[in-house]
């Protein structure tokens, strides 16, 4: 365990290395103009003073000294400054935008998994029923409807013409930081988050729980005469859960890009907003280092999808230890 | 044989001979393939038939009938210039679906020439482009697809920034799949034969590998319209798609949210039902379609 773990954290750089490299040499290839970025497209900005920025940002380098100083300050921990943090660090601002995502992603990743089991489980119980039916129809409605629809109907259901939830924001972006979360803010994001992902959860629990119920060992459970729920939760579930946890990995992925349609609309000042804003005012530092972070995320998620699959399949665990 | 079989396919009718397979197929079709089949036929000839059928014009603006609600004279109501927005939608609809199917084929089409250049150079070239496919493939599609829209829409536009961004994040899961088929394909005791019996390149990718490949990409490309659909309105529905004045969907969207704190929720509405219908049609079809030619591409073209 120890050995998988320290492996996979010792590839880490070097995924990111290969990030970095790629988006670099998206940069160089595009016709991007970061300066014309910097100083705005209606300016009066003269030439001089534009060569002058490029050279006071390195931009006028021949590119392998500025790929090898980009790798080199990213080593370090230096993104490079951004623009919509008005010339921060990059690092810096991510690092204080990022316990609103936390709440909001983690919240939605709880509601997902608890919701994606309770349905799942369910529906696979009562199989051919009109309840399991309508699971899987609302989950094929949901992996077709727009997450964004989604929150702007929500959004005008329960704020504006019920007023039951406020319409967006948080009444104060410190008190997020400071680890409180304002929850009745937090509602409606982290519902509709859960929703862009819990229809993949619910459908492959649903079928996952179908596939095990056919199996030897709970038939054999069936005729010692357990009762259904016994047999449900202690001979199917358990087993079930188990591909069910590799998909967390995956799934962590699609959940953070989703948090920039749903910051968006619901006005979280997570790190989805900080993307939104930064592609909105072309600052690209910004958006690469919140890439690097995704990555970053990605990885720790799959790994740490693998351990928990190895404490909880003791088939693996003796087949690779 | 396959010489003999292709003369006398040549001197049948091929296209009548394959209208009257597609009717014999379509007898077989389920209720819920059938239904989106028709829903679908009927959206996209509407859509591309908007101004021929029904002169209705999306840009009429009516200043006196300002979000108004759903009514005889406007089936979606009017915008917040008094739009209607019955025609907006379908020209949306249009506009949308045109990139859509547009950005799919840039996908499907770099996910090909990957899959082509690794499965049949081999080594250390394999090498490379699989490593450079896991890059992109780690990446969130919507993020990633962000960064390439601020950096090539200056010079490509939205409407191409925005195939770019699908096409160039859109492509590993079939580059994958492309190399792998190549790699088998290549140890086939057919291959061999074509290869011994003097088979050219040319003729061995036409005739043996291309066929092969034929339905995974063909399936990748209709399972990538929906995702492209929904990237388009949604980063159209950020400002970061298409320009503001382009009726796609997701600025029609965009529109919505802003009219929402005025009551007018049909604007967010109808476009959504737009996106959703289009997305569950060809969804319907593509997975009945891939259950009949390989099951087991379930878990590979996962998008």
């Amino acid at each position: 365990m120890v050995k998988l773990i320290t492996r996979r954290l010792a590839v880490l750089p070097l995924i990111l290395l290969a990030v970095a490299t790629v988006t670099f040499a998206l940069t160089e290839i595009s016709p991007f103009d970061p300066v014309e970025a910097y100083v705005g497209a209606e300016n009066n900005v003269s030439a001089e003073r534009k060569a002058e920025i490029a050279h006071a940002w390195g931009f006028d380098q021949p590119v392998y000294e500025k790929f090898g100083r980009w790798i080199y300050n990213l080593a370090q921990g230096d993104m490079g400054n951004s623009i919509v943090a008005g010339g921060q660090p990059v690092a810096g601002e991510i690092a204080s935008r990022a316990s609103a995502s936390i709440a909001l992603v983690g919240g939605a990743l709880a509601l997902v998994l608890a919701g994606g089991l309770v349905f799942g489980v369910l529906a696979a119980a009562f199989r051919g029923t009109l309840f399991d039916w309508l699971v899987r129809t609302l989950c094929y409605f949901n992996t077709a409807a727009p997450s964004f629809w989604i929150g702007l109907l929500a959004l005008y259901v329960f704020s504006i013409e019920l007023g039951w939830l406020p319409a967006g924001g948080t009444s104060d972006p410190r008190a997020v930081e400071a680890g409180g979360v304002d929850l009745e803010h937090l509602i409606l994001p982290m519902v509709i988050l859960a929703l862009t992902q819990y229809a993949w959860f619910t459908l492959f629990v649903r079928n996952t729980m179908l596939e095990i119920l056919r199996e030897d060992h709970v038939q054999f459970a069936r005729a010692q005469g357990i009762g259904e729920l016994a047999v449900l939760l202690r001979y199917a579930l358990p087993n079930a859960l188990i591909p069910f946890v590799t998909l967390i990995g995956t799934h962590l992925a699609e959940l953070i890009g989703g948090t920039i349609l749903i910051e968006s609309i619901f006005g979280w000042p997570g790190l989805g907003l900080l993307a939104l804003d930064a592609a909105r005012s072309e600052d690209i530092p910004m958006i690469v280092g919140i890439t690097l972070c995704a990555s970053v995320l990605v990885v720790l998620g799959n790994l740490l999808a693998d351990v928990t699959y190895r404490i909880i399949d003791p088939r693996v665990r003796e087949a690779t230890t | 044989m396959s010489a003999s079989s292709g003369a006398l396919r040549s001197s049948l009718n091929i296209g009548a001979r394959r209208s009257q397979r597609l009717a014999q197929a379509m007898q077989r079709w389920p209720v819920s393939v059938r239904v989106a089949a028709g829903v679908l036929g009927v959206l996209v000839v509407v859509a591309l038939l908007a101004n021929v059928i029904v002169p209705l014009d999306d840009t009429a603006v009516d200043l006196d009938r300002v979000l108004d609600g759903p009514s005889a004279a406007h089936l979606m109501g009017t915008d917040e210039v008094g739009r209607d927005l019955f025609a907006r939608v379908l020209h949306g609809f249009r506009i949308s679906l045109t990139i859509a199917v547009l950005a799919a084929l840039a996908a499907v089409t770099v996910g090909t020439l990957v899959g082509v250049l690794a499965g049949t150079m081999g080594g250390k070239v394999d090498a490379l482009v699989m490593r450079v496919t896991d890059v992109f493939a780690s990446q969130n599609h919507f993020l990633f697809g962000i960064l390439l829209l601020v950096l090539f829409r200056p010079a490509l536009g939205g409407a191409g920034a925005v195939m770019l961004a699908v096409g160039l994040t859109h492509w590993p899961s079939l580059a994958r799949i492309v190399r792998g088929e190549l790699m088998s394909l290549r140890e086939r005791p057919f291959v061999s034969a074509a290869i011994g019996g003097g088979a050219s390149r040319w003729r061995l990718a036409r005739r043996h590998y291309l066929p092969h490949l034929m339905p995974a990409v063909g399936l990748a490309f209709v399972l990538t319209v929906p995702h492209a659909v929904f990237h388009e309105s949604a980063y159209s529905f950020l400002g970061l798609g298409l320009p503001a004045h382009e009726a796609s969907l997701g600025n029609i969207l965009a529109d919505g949210q802003r009219s929402l704190l005025a009551g007018g929720w049909w604007i967010a509405l109808f476009p959504g039902l737009a996106i959703l219908t289009a997305a569950m049609t060809i969804g319907t079809l593509a997975e009945y379609w891939r259950e009949h030619l390989h099951p087991r591409w379930r878990s590979e073209l996962e998008l």
